[in-house]
């Protein structure tokens, strides 16, 4: 494909027909236009005149213009322009493309993986062998690289996933160097610089061409988490400055019901030339406490993940002691040490038991309490249960109460001895105890003791069997100094000194800062040193993956506390979480004090960058543009002719107007607006479908009935009735709506019930019908249940029977009875008011002004009243004749119903008693 | 066939048929006398009777107020043939615009129309091509009618079939004129000799008056067989309306020595002055 910069054609030899266009204009010029025919009767005079003029008319230079313009178009659109040509480069021989599959690819893996295959695709094309390697994937020095067919690989290419770590160029430099065969290599570079680049390069050029391709994009990534005078402080790097840069860092972690949730959001700014944004994160204890992960949002890489352990994790820590401090000795309370020893790195509360639980801490300690009342050891049991920590500290209150000589107490580790012991004391014999060094399986293990540290007095642990488990430091002589039981998913411990230095200079020592820390009462407030993580083994909990998926690390091995301590990720130390006991440890892809800095190439080496653009086919365009000028042309001849106005110019304006129309997309109309328009446009009677399909044909056959009658017999023309589904069809186009009542009906949703008390509301009315008589009362056969299960919601007024003289009896027929294809039923409808009295000449009360908003019944008034399309009765309704006449009577009751639903409580007017009376024969 | 065409032709009938009517309607007629004693309907003169008189020519009412005995005359109104010739030629159906009748058909309106009045005047009329005499009376509009729709043009320019007018008659010739200049003028001629008046309306299309056509153009005539090609035709504008002013003048020439009339109706100006105008001038003749 030739090119000419930013265009290249498919089929450049048609250009030279671009050389035609001047002879086409001068042609053109020298032809005159078509001439224009015209039927002339008084052609007769013209014949034998002479011409005047010798020189044709010429086409006008602009329409001559437009012609040139369109069919130059016409011919550089056929010789296929694209813009941006891709560059394919002939060449054999092996080829191996190269990746640098490290966290800084992931955020545009899927352009990466597309580029590869636009290689693999060429490669193939050009029949070439290709390997493609990752360079992050630990390399097996034996394997020579497998050339094999482009077509292969691509299958291939969905496996290869970025690694969280960074590529170690070392081991691939021995390896290419090791191999005989040339190959040429493209190198698919994550843009960062890494050590041992050089020698790499060297390689590959030693090998055959070496082509470099970057994106372009300079990565972003996030350091871990660092806490600043207790807040958290976040740092986002780049590579290449030269541009102000916004990086917003989100912060997850759990809700309280376990889900990941956007915690707090801020934006760190990059200035000019920074190649580092900090930024804090103020957020209060609760919101702190939780959180997870950090990441940047809209980068995808693992480099911009950042996970936060439990160093960013303030332990709350309730602390109680009895009595009260004396003025004067707050030096001497238990509770100093401790305050100082938590403060930096824990949020104490000091609050009554009940409080301090309700706060939910995350440390419970005791220090020289001995007795609990009842509901609070209850209530201190349950929390320890529930997985919290209880932290005991002895004391003179302690040792004087003799709680378990006989059994055991569930909050206390070990029995004790009354009176617990004096060492090294004015009175006592011997030297003041020192510690142990501790054994292998208890959480201080590898803490070094002072050499200062003695214990002078302690309370004493009844030598149980259990004993040795639960003792996790004891002094020299094997007497345990802390004990520690499990009880339920929580500890308790027990110090067998008191919290202050009375008993020993423990608390004046570091140690008991650290004793604390390991026991997770307080966290740490820098990274773990080699000494503290080393001898342990860390399970991996959660691991992330190159694109900061995280994913739990259960099945893996765990690593040794010195690996952890270096803290550089690679194949065998993913980036994650990783815990003993209680403590956790993060490790994050990159290190506190990294830099970024962007690769540094060899002159010798050109880097390309992938394009940011597509080819783009011109060809649709420029014949697009091209076939509109030629219209303009057909318009502007037929205007030159003068036909555009003329008397065929009409021909030309009705085809503009025919295709506006024909592009002009008619309006879609929605089912809800048909179902308006058939339900306004006459009275329409309505049933509510129930599933059940018999039932529902039937209503309609009878609404169907119904409306026939109605139109027979009074001035109500109803269209043919409307099925409802209460779901989804609006209710207030309908006078009265006819429900049947079956056993399967759905219960509606609330948003029906809703809908339904504002169809009742605003005077509609619905007619029940349980289909089944009735028998033995309202309620008790299953159609009963079911209505008043599903009438339970509506808002329906007090019911009662209908009463002889309520105006349903002679709103158009005087009717005694509501038969339907039952006749036994009663109806119910809104009970009339209580000082509804008769007025004496009236044959009726006066009942209340309103219509009834319910009609409620047993008679299956539609199968009554239901009629197929030639008008015969679909259903028998009694035997002979006076079958016949309770079908009257059923089509007498619909029409009284459907009269009083649209015209109310007309027939109740004083003027209907005279005519009234006179029809009751009075 | 025929019955189609028949009933083709009788579709055509009733608008023209209307039109005259309604043309002719929009006409105030004034009488028709002759100005002297003769047979006819309205009343003259009275003279005194003389020896030789019938008796029952007496008009006693009128001789009961005197001694003497008096006659009623009538005047003469003796009906006059007029005979149409509406141009037949193919040039006819032009028109230069779709909201104009083509200029036969105002010929056949006009003539209808003015054929229609002479009935009603009691004269006797006729196409010129119906082999029959002049007759009066509605039957002879519907003939005439009947003859114009039964026309099959296929010539340009059509021409007055040569036929001895009855004498003394009257004729009014509705053409453009642009035909065969001689033939026509010879067929006038003959006409004149035979003592026959008459009127000439050229009808002319607006367009073949103002020749307002422009650029490379070729002009034919309506059947083809005449074309004129110009690469512009603007040029001919001036020439063809001296033609065109010579060609009426030939016309007016002929009809000041002959004793006859000359009108130039435009297919764009309505009818009824035309109509008007030719009533007046088949009554100027007597």
């Amino acid at each position: 494909m030739a090119g000419f910069g930013a265009i290249g054609f498919l089929a450049p030899w048609l250009l030279l027909g671009l050389l035609a266009l001047p002879l086409l204009w001068w042609l053109l010029r020298a032809v005159p236009p078509a001439p224009i025919r015209r039927l002339f009767p008084a052609v007769v005079l013209l014949i034998g005149l002479k011409d005047p003029e010798t020189t044709p008319d010429k086409t006008p230079w602009w329409l001559l213009l437009l012609r040139i313009l369109a069919l130059g178009l016409l011919i550089v659109g056929f010789a296929g322009p694209v813009l941006n040509p891709t560059q394919t480069q002939l060449a054999t021989g092996p080829v191996m493309i190269v990746n640098d599959a490290s966290w800084a690819t992931a955020a545009d893996w899927a352009r990466r993986q597309a580029k590869t295959a636009d290689l693999l695709a060429e490669a193939g094309r050009l029949g070439r062998p290709t390997v493609v390697i990752q360079l992050t994937a630990p390399l097996v020095a034996a394997d020579a690289p497998e050339f094999r067919n482009a077509a292969d690989w691509i299958g291939e290419l969905e496996g290869f996933e970025p690694a969280p770590w960074e590529p170690d160029y070392t081991p691939y430099t021995d390896w290419v160097n090791r191999q005989n065969q040339s190959f040429d290599t493209i190198w698919l570079s994550d843009g960062l610089d890494h050590s041992g680049r050089d020698a790499l390069v060297a390689a590959f050029k030693n090998k055959g061409k070496l082509r470099v391709i970057e994106t372009g994009n300079s990565p972003v990534a996030l350091g871990p988490p660092q806490l600043n005078d207790g807040k958290i402080v976040m740092t986002a790097l780049r590579a290449l400055g030269g541009t102000e840069q916004t990086v917003r860092i989100d912060a997850f972690g759990p809700d309280p019901s376990g889900i990941e949730r956007l915690l707090a959001s801020f934006d760190a700014n990059f200035g000019l030339n920074d190649l580092t944004a900090g930024v804090e994160f103020d957020l209060p204890a609760e919101l702190r406490n939780r959180l997870k992960r950090f990441s940047i949002a809209g980068i995808r890489s693992a480099g911009a993940t950042s996970l936060a352990d439990d160093a960013l994790k303030r332990r709350k820590v309730a602390l109680f002691a009895g009595g009260r401090p004396r003025e004067g000795q707050e030096l001497i309370t238990p509770l100093h040490y401790l305050r100082k020893a938590l403060a930096p790195s824990a949020e104490l509360i000091e609050a009554p038991v009940r409080e301090s639980l309700l706060a939910d801490p995350d440390v419970v300690i005791l220090a020289d309490i001995a007795k609990l009342n009842q509901f609070e050891a209850e209530n201190l049991t349950k929390w320890v249960e529930a997985g919290g920590l209880l932290v005991r500290f002895a004391g003179p209150r302690l040792a004087a109460e003799s709680l378990t000589k006989t059994e055991d107490d569930a909050l206390l580790p070990v029995r004790l001895r009354a009176g617990g012991r004096n060492v090294g004391g004015a009175m006592s014999w011997g030297a003041p105890k020192q510690l142990r060094p501790f054994p292998e399986g208890s959480p201080f293990f590898g803490l070094t003791i002072p050499a200062d540290v003695a214990v002078t007095s302690q309370v004493v642990a009844q030598p149980d069997p259990f004993l040795a488990d639960r003792t996790i430091a004891s002094l020299q002589d094997g007497t345990p100094l802390v004990t520690r039981k499990q009880l339920g998913d929580g500890q308790v411990i027990l110090f067998h000194v008191t919290a202050n230095a009375e008993w020993s200079n423990l608390p004046l020592s570091g140690l008991f800062v650290e004793m604390l820390e390991r026991l997770a009462v307080s966290t740490r407030t820098t990274a773990p040193t080699k000494a503290e993580l080393a001898g342990q083994i860390w399970q991996p909990q959660e691991v992330m993956n190159g694109f900061g998926d995280l994913r739990k690390g259960d099945d893996l091995q765990g690593i040794e506390g010195e690996r952890l301590a270096e803290a550089i990720v690679s194949s065998d130390l993913l980036p994650g979480i990783y815990g003993n006991g209680e403590r956790q440890v993060a490790i994050n892809v990159l290190t506190p004090d990294r830099r970024l800095a962007p690769a540094a190439w060899p002159n010798s080496v050109t880097v390309e960058t992938m394009a940011a653009v597509a080819e783009q086919p011109l060809k649709a365009v420029l014949l697009a543009v091209a076939l509109v000028l030629m219209m303009l042309d057909v318009l502007a001849t037929l205007w030159l002719s003068g036909r555009l106005w003329g008397p065929r110019g009409g021909v030309v304006t009705t085809g503009l107007l025919a295709a506006m129309i024909v592009l002009g997309a008619p309006p879609e109309s929605h089912a809800q607006d048909e179902l308006a328009l058939r339900a306004t446009h006459e009275t329409v009677l309505a049933y509510i479908i129930t599933g059940d399909s018999k039932v529902d044909a039937t209503s309609e056959a009878g609404l169907f009935g119904l409306s026939a009658t109605l139109s027979q017999r009074t001035a109500i023309e109803p269209d043919d009735p409307i099925a409802i589904n209460l779901e989804t069809d609006e209710l207030a186009f309908f006078p009265i709506i006819y429900w049947p009542i079956t056993d399967s009906q759905p219960i509606p949703s609330d948003a029906v019930y809703q809908k339904l008390n504002t169809y009742l509301q605003s005077g509609g009315m619905i007619l029940f019908d349980t289909r089944d008589a009735n028998l033995g009362g309202l309620g008790s056969t299953s159609s009963g249940r079911r209505l008043q299960q599903l009438a339970a919601p509506l808002d329906i007024p007090a019911l009662e029977p209908v009463p002889l003289d309520h105006v349903l009896t002679r709103s158009f027929y005087l009717l005694q009875d509501f038969p339907g294809r039952h006749s036994r039923s009663d109806v119910w409808v809104e009970a009339a008011p209580k000082d509804a009295v008769k007025i004496d000449g009236m044959p009726f009360r006066n009942l209340n002004d309103g219509v009834s908003p319910v009609v409620i019944g047993g008679n299956d008034w539609a199968s009554a009243w239901a009629i197929n399309r030639d008008g015969q009765p679909l259903y028998p309704v009694g035997r002979g004749y006076a079958g016949d006449r309770q079908r009257e009577i059923a089509f007498r009751f619909g029409v009284n119903l459907v009269m009083y639903a649209l015209t109310g409580n007309y027939k109740s007017d004083q003027v209907h008693v005279p005519a009234l009376l006179e029809r009751l024969g009075q | 066939m025929l019955h189609h065409k028949a009933r083709e032709q009788a579709a055509l009938l009733p608008p023209l048929l209307a039109e005259a009517h309604h043309l002719a309607a929009s006409v105030v007629m004034g009488t028709h006398g002759r100005r002297q004693v003769g047979m006819g309907e309205e009343f003259w003169q009275f003279r005194a009777a003389q020896p030789g008189d019938a008796w029952r020519s007496i008009d006693w009412r009128r001789s009961g107020r005197t001694d003497a005995q008096f006659i009623r005359q009538m005047e003469w109104q003796a009906a006059q043939s007029v005979l149409f010739w509406i141009d037949d030629g193919l040039s006819m159906s032009f028109s230069g615009d779709k909201s104009r009748p083509s200029k036969g058909e105002r010929a056949a309106v006009l003539g209808l129309a003015s054929a229609i009045l002479l009935v009603r005047a009691g004269e006797r009329v006729g196409l010129i091509e119906d082999a029959d005499p002049p007759k009066t009376g509605d039957s002879q509009i519907d003939r005439m009618t009947a003859q114009l729709a039964a026309r099959q043009p296929d010539q340009d320019y059509g021409l007055p079939s040569p036929q001895v007018f009855p004498k003394g008659s009257r004729a009014v010739f509705l053409s453009d004129f642009l035909g065969d200049w001689d033939a026509i003028s010879a067929t006038i001629a003959k006409a004149a000799d035979r003592n026959v008046t008459g009127a000439l309306v050229q009808i002319l299309d607006p367009v073949e008056e103002t020749f307002p056509f422009d650029g490379r153009t070729e002009f034919q005539s309506m059947t083809g067989a005449l074309r004129f090609e110009t690469l512009r035709a603007r040029g001919l504008k001036a020439a063809y309306l001296e033609r065109l002013a010579s060609r009426k003048a030939m016309a007016q020439d002929l009809c000041a020595r002959l004793g006859w009339q000359y009108l130039c109706q435009h297919s764009g100006d309505p009818a009824q002055s035309a109509l008007m105008w030719l009533y007046a001038a088949l009554e100027k003749v007597r």
